[in-house]
């Protein structure tokens, strides 16, 4: 902490007692989650509630594993890691030229940007699910991939980014006889990381819970994504939340271990003092 | 931020291997499919090959890959008891390889709808008629199964109901859907707790019970202090077939005309119907959920919540068996004579049209078999949990510890209804069907709002009729 | 002009497309292309077995149709609650716990990130349990505590279930935020706080004067992510509502997917999504020329 910590006021204690009821209500429903998993039908469904599992088993998972359930969590973390990489690369680069080049049809372009940027993205899904089938990328991972890459959020952040480039900065090296990639890759990616790092959370994030394009693009066992796969545990004439809890536990476990992991990377570098209105 | 930046850079690396990958093989992803193949096929088609020579003539001769989706009908959602059918299947028809996805009903009607509209919609599908029949083969995306549907089929499962015959053809003669099990949904009373606040006894020997006697029982349950009798649910179309049934037996209204072109809850018996629910839940003998569909409701009576279930049948009673320390005793619905006429439930198999003749062929020789094969036909039926719609197959419960729990439900049968899922504009009606629920219960008038749910329906079958 | 100056500005054209090329393929591929399909089949009578011009007749029938208002309005009330009410609180929430310790500050900060991470089906079916009429915990709670006697139906009752709905909502978005503000926070230029304070400004005048202007920025993009998560609210209602109870939380996403998926009418379904794609077009636009010229260079 740079100012260092200051007085303890009436205020702030309020600001803790508050926080700490907010923390109890957003860690419970994780905490029910990983105890739920734990539960027999029984004690998951008992008319009041129980709040540690008495009698813990196993049993959901050993049920959830019965399915392809690694092969759902592989899909979820294939297609937001790509579509994570896919977007902060194109959206670095477009981001640079839209910011640092002057070119015929740039403000059209830049208009075109700001009013789509956000556009949900299923407004256009059943254009989308024929594009995809003409294509025949349907019940394939990609077709869940392409459509988030090409959402232009992405390119207009990088686009704030890049504006503070300084534009001697490029110019000198462009005397100095570097080419353009070269310009791109040692001067632009080093100062617009703090962006990527933001768009790629933003970016993994959302496609990990982009449930809607996911159920539409993909149908088969082998494509099935783990917010897919815990939706259809679900049936109409029985909740089977034992198993249902040990999807979710599933799905959100890796990612919240990978939050805690690179919490410092996804929090230091992220600021978005660089993007100017 | 370098293990982030590292990160990503794995992720560009991984991609632009799997785009080489993929270039050779532009529509799926090659390595998962293959790993997945040789469990369901590789070990049973070399197991069966001795088989062979025994094998129909026909079945030789076909060799396809097809894909089959079921619908969670009984454990026909759970992959090991199908894959046990694809490889009784494989014995006899070694060539014919299906692969099997399992849809449920949340979502799976938009991932058929997706389907239908990519052009990757599966060789066979397992559903009831009034997605086979009355949505997809209305719309002209099923072939027609006339050839599976032979004189001795037609006569055999004639002999159990017409109703049957009648759902599974659709307006134009066309058979869509090759029924396999049947059964009739009823409701579902605590025994224990009925005996207990002395309300068994309005429930009569044959488990019909009166509207009158009904309300009486509602009474003696609320006297001896149950808090919450039963729960009318209507916060989706899930399990609907319950709540539809008993406002339509209250007063023995018609959910349709006869030539299912026409919807009339709006009759007088039908809004009597309907008004005597909101009056029991106004008087407290009865209560309603708008945040609750069928599974909520069946998991409140499993738990003892509340005290009967109005969405139940032979297949939930085995579903909840683990779950319940009392007796789930299986009822008719109320109605004004005591002659309920109970929502049915078909089951069966259709084809879509992918315009592949070896395919079409491959799976109607796969609905044949799991059908109609002296030895899987009993076996698939039994493991739906419901009935066959062959009257052949006799009680296929007898000697098995299924038998005394079977026949209770198989009583049941004769109060089978019209089978009015069938007519167009279906989707439409479940989804009305619900909020009309909502809006009496929320306070609004019942017969206008029937009279507004019966337009939504009607303006839909009329639109559905006239493509 | 010159011709040398010409050739200039066609070679920065020429490497400006370049760079933008891998994007505009995707963006012109995936989101133009479908775009415009979505318009022309708009008016269309587009089913799953039919496709007869109809001119103007699905944006008629949207304009008529008492659903579609009521999706429009429930859409309207999710934004115009949630967007200012995550960014106010994630502001107030990143203020508070950046000036704690270490330790806690990246407590608090997971915590509120939770939801996010744990995904929105799982989440919700949580939380439809929570509200569970019969069985569920804040009737539990409430009835224990003694401040109901009766239980209530949050999903099941018009005046409640879009405010579960947009309470969920709320969850799911203030993580990003929270932790956007603390950096920006950590980030704001020490010595004119301290220059501030010496000068014997008050917290509340060094916050507007010197910490606001400088977070500005995250502000900006908060305001831009939770309209996107905002309009998108989908998944969330038709996991626990479906729309109801009597479409009292229909929104315009929700509607689109219902008379796409669940009755075929693509057509329909495209007029709503061209509709609701002009005024995300305009509000977003609006957003950023406010934003802009109340932002300080």
């Amino acid at each position: 902490m740079k100012s260092g910590v200051k007085r303890t006021t009436g205020y702030d204690i309020i600001v803790l007692v508050i926080m700490v009821i907010l923390a109890i209500l957003f860690i419970f429903p994780v905490y029910w989650i990983v105890t739920g998993s734990f539960k027999d039908a029984a004690a998951i469904n008992a008319a009041s509630p129980e709040w540690f599992p008495k009698n813990p088993t196993t049993d959901n998972y050993v049920r959830l594993f019965a399915k392809p359930a690694m092969r759902w969590l592989f899909n979820s973390v294939f297609i937001a890691l790509m579509s994570m990489a896919l977007t902060c690369m194109t959206a670095a680069m477009a981001g640079y030229a839209l910011a640092k080049k002057r070119f015929v049809g740039r403000g059209l372009l830049f208009t075109f940007l700001v009013c789509a940027m956000a556009l949900p993205k299923q407004v256009v899904l059943v254009p989308l699910l024929k594009e995809m089938s003409f294509l025949g990328l349907h019940d394939n991972v990609w077709a869940v991939i392409l459509p988030t890459v090409g959402w232009p959020f992405g390119v207009f952040l990088m686009k704030q980014f890049s504006e503070t480039i300084p534009t001697e900065m490029l110019e000198a090296v462009r005397i100095d006889g570097a080419g353009e990639v070269q310009t791109f890759l040692t001067i632009v990616l080093p100062i617009v990381k703090p962006g990527i790092g933001a768009l790629a959370i933003f970016t993994f994030i959302t496609t990990w819970n982009d449930y809607f394009l996911q159920l539409i693009m993909l149908n088969s066992s082998n494509t099935l994504t783990i917010a897919l796969g815990i939706a259809k545990l679900q049936s109409e004439m029985s909740n089977d939340f034992g198993l249902i809890m040990a999807g979710a536990a599933l799905g959100a476990i890796p990612i919240i271990a990978i939050f805690l992991m690179f919490q410092k990377y996804f929090t230091q570098g992220i600021t978005m003092g660089a993007v100017k209105g | 931020m370098k293990k982030l930046v590292a990160l990503l850079l794995a992720g560009v690396m991984t991609f632009s291997l799997a785009a080489c990958g993929n270039s050779s093989q532009p529509a799926a992803e090659p390595a998962p499919a293959e790993e997945a193949a040789p469990a369901e096929e590789a070990a049973p088609a070399e197991e069966a090959a001795p088989a062979e020579e025994a094998a129909p003539a026909e079945g030789a001769a076909v060799a396809a890959d097809i894909t089959l989706w079921t619908y969670p009908i009984g454990k026909f959602g759970d992959a090991e008891t199908v894959n046990g059918f694809v490889q009784a299947f494989n014995a006899v028809y070694p060539d014919i390889n299906v692969s099997v996805e399992y849809l449920d009903y949340t979502s799976g009607d938009d991932q058929v709808t997706a389907a239908i509209e990519a052009g990757t919609t599966p060789d066979i599908i397992m559903e009831g008629p009034e997605r086979l029949v009355s949505n997809w083969g209305a719309k002209g995306k099923m072939i027609d199964l006339a050839d599976l549907w032979d004189e001795e089929a037609l006569a055999d499962i004639s002999a159990t109901s017409e109703a049957v015959v009648a759902a599974c053809k659709s307006a134009d003669g066309a058979y869509y859907e090759y029924p396999l099990c049947m059964t009739t949904h009823t409701m579902a009373v605590n025994k224990e707790l009925f005996e207990e606040a002395g309300a068994m006894q309005y429930i009569n020997e044959d488990r019909t019970w009166t509207t009158e006697n009904f309300e009486k029982a509602l009474q003696a349950l609320k006297d001896y202090g149950v808090e919450t009798t039963g729960v009318v649910y209507c916060g989706g179309q899930g399990g609907d077939q319950g709540t539809r049934a008993l406002a339509m037996n209250l007063y023995n209204a018609e959910f349709t005309n006869a030539d299912h072109t026409e919807w009339t809850m709006n009759s007088e018996a039908g809004v009597k119907g309907l008004q005597q629910l909101v009056d029991w839940t106004e008087a407290g003998l009865l209560s309603f959920d708008a945040g609750a569909v069928a599974s909520d409701e069946i998991q409140l009576f499993a738990n003892k919540t509340i005290a009967m279930s109005f969405c139940w049948n032979a297949a939930n009673q085995l579903t909840y068996a683990a779950q319940t320390d009392f007796t789930p005793y299986a009822v008719a619905f109320p109605s004004e004579d005591g002659t309920p006429e109970l929502a049915g439930g078909i089951w069966g198999f259709g084809v879509f049209d992918n315009g592949d003749a070896d395919k079409i062929a491959a799976a109607k020789l796969f609905i044949e078999f799991i059908c109609d094969d002296a030895t899987q036909g009993p076996i698939s039926i039994a493991n739906t949990g419901f009935f066959p719609v062959r009257s052949s197959y006799g009680n296929i419960y007898a000697g098995t510890e299924d038998e005394e729990r079977m026949a209770t439900y198989a009583s049941f049968q004769k109060w089978l209804g019209d089978y009015y899922n069938v007519t167009l504009g279906w989707a439409e009606q479940r989804t009305a069907w619900w909020n009309m629920l909502q809006q009496i219960f929320g306070g609004e008038d019942v017969q206008a709002a029937a009279d507004a749910y019966v337009e939504t329906c009607n303006t839909a079958t009329a639109d559905a009729s006239a493509n | 002009m010159t011709t040398r100056s010409k050739v200039l500005v066609m070679r920065e054209t020429r490497s400006a497309y370049l760079f933008l090329l891998p994007s505009l393929i995707f963006f012109v591929g995936f989101v133009i292309i479908p775009m415009f399909m979505c318009l022309f089949t708009s008016f269309f009578n587009y089913t799953m077995s039919d496709f007869k011009f109809v001119g103007i007749g699905n944006y008629v029938e949207m304009f008529q149709d008492k659903i579609f208002q009521r999706a429009f309005w429930n859409t309207v009330l999710i934004v115009v609650v949630a967007v200012p009410a995550v960014t106010i609180f994630s502001l107030w929430v990143g203020s508070s716990i950046y000036r704690m310790h270490a330790v806690t500050r990246s407590f608090f900060r997971c915590v509120f990130y939770l939801p996010v991470v744990t995904g929105t089906v799982a989440v919700a079916v949580v939380w439809k349990w929570m509200f569970n009429k019969y069985t569920g915990l804040f009737n539990h709670v409430l009835s224990e505590v003694g401040l109901i006697d009766q239980n209530i139906s949050w999903l099941g009752d018009e005046k409640t279930a879009i405010w579960c709905i947009i309470i969920i909502l709320f969850t799911t978005s203030i993580g990003q935020p929270i932790v956007l503000y603390v950096a920006a926070l950590g980030n704001v230029d020490t010595s004119l706080v301290e220059a501030a304070e010496v000068d014997g400004a008050t917290d509340m005048q060094t916050f507007w004067k010197i910490k606001w202007p400088s977070i500005m920025p995250t502000t900006l993009y908060v305001l831009v992510i939770t309209t996107i998560n905002s309009f998108q609210c989908y998944a969330l209602i038709q996991l626990l509502t479906s729309g109801g109870p009597n479409h009292s939380t229909d929104t315009i996403m929700y509607y689109i997917y219902y008379e796409a998926f669940k009755l075929n009418r693509y057509g329909y379904g495209n007029a709503m999504g061209i509709f609701l794609a002009a005024v995300i077009a305009i509000f977003s636009a609006l957003q950023f020329k406010v934003t802009k010229s109340g932002s300080v260079d």
